[in-house]
């Protein structure tokens, strides 16, 4: 079976979220991953980093930047029309 | 979600658009309420600037207004918003690197490495830790740090949920220096994280 040391481990951590991993590199990780805690909180919080951000819970739109795009786009109607 | 709210949803956007190009401001104005919000977060986490998010977001859905005629609905007006804001958002980014040297891509420290030097387990529920306020600030401020390619990957492929080859399309990259850039992106924004998360 092939092994990974840390270094490769936390090289395929992206992919392996992705389920983009063949069977034998995904066995290697899993393998590690089991064995090394380092690499196991390195894996773990990659994972929570992308639950905190798909959310969609930043960045929200403020009131007078909608109240601005909504009159942009009726002075754009006026004119053409 | 479920199959069928998703075509309701589907055919429901595909009326508007047809009311919106047969000359229904009403119909135009409902699709601009039901993404508005979805385009600026999409301007923010691309350009990282509050006016140029604006910028985006009123040049996309005015350019929408105006090419509709054009849209031939072979993908959602989603798609298609998303796209044009896409453009209009990298177009700032290339403007502002033109003009004050901000590189898409790369740090002092990028060799093709990515630095782990976090390696402790976070506390449980940091969303319970930190007021709702609090904690956007830490999220914002830490994609803020990446470079500009590589939050524009990351807002696309983990936020809006692209896969690697819309993301690829859009961006005129391979899917190679897709993958390697939100492997960057999430273990930067992971290292971030874990300075404030960290346990002890």
């Amino acid at each position: 079976m092939r092994v990974l040391n840390c270094k490769g481990a936390i090289k395929e951590i992206s992919s392996y979220l992705d389920g983009e991993l063949d069977e034998g590199l995904r066995n290697a990780l899993r393998a590690h991953l089991t064995n090394c805690h380092h690499c196991h909180a390195v894996f773990d919080t990659t994972r929570k980093t992308i639950d905190l951000y798909c959310d969609g819970r930043l960045f929200s739109l403020p009131e007078d930047v909608r109240t601005r795009l909504h009159e942009a786009l009726r002075r754009k109607l006026q004119a053409g029309s | 979600m479920s199959n069928l709210p998703q075509t309701a949803l589907a055919r429901d956007e595909s009326v508007l658009v047809s009311e919106a190009k047969a000359g229904n401001y009403a119909s135009f104005e409902e699709l601009v309420n039901r993404y508005e919000k979805k385009i600026y977060r999409l301007g923010m986490n691309i350009t990282g600037n509050p006016e140029d998010a604006e910028d985006v977001l009123q040049e996309a859905f005015l350019k929408a207004f105006e090419h509709l005629r054009d849209f031939r609905e072979d993908s959602r007006f989603y798609t298609w918003i998303v796209r044009i804001a896409v453009n209009q958002a990298l177009m700032k980014l290339r403007k502002r690197r033109a003009s004050r040297e901000v590189s898409m891509d790369d740090s002092p420290d990028d060799n093709g490495d990515v630095v782990v030097r976090e390696f402790a387990d976070w506390q449980p529920n940091p969303e319970q830790l930190y007021a709702r306020g609090e904690l956007e600030e830490i999220l914002q401020g830490a994609v803020k740090s990446l470079p500009p390619g590589f939050r524009t990957v990351f807002y696309l492929r983990d936020v809006e949920g692209l896969s690697t080859e819309e993301t690829a399309e859009l961006l005129k990259l391979s899917a190679g220096a897709v993958k390697a850039r939100l492997f960057r992106a999430r273990l930067r924004l992971r290292e971030e994280l874990s300075k404030v998360f960290k346990r002890g």
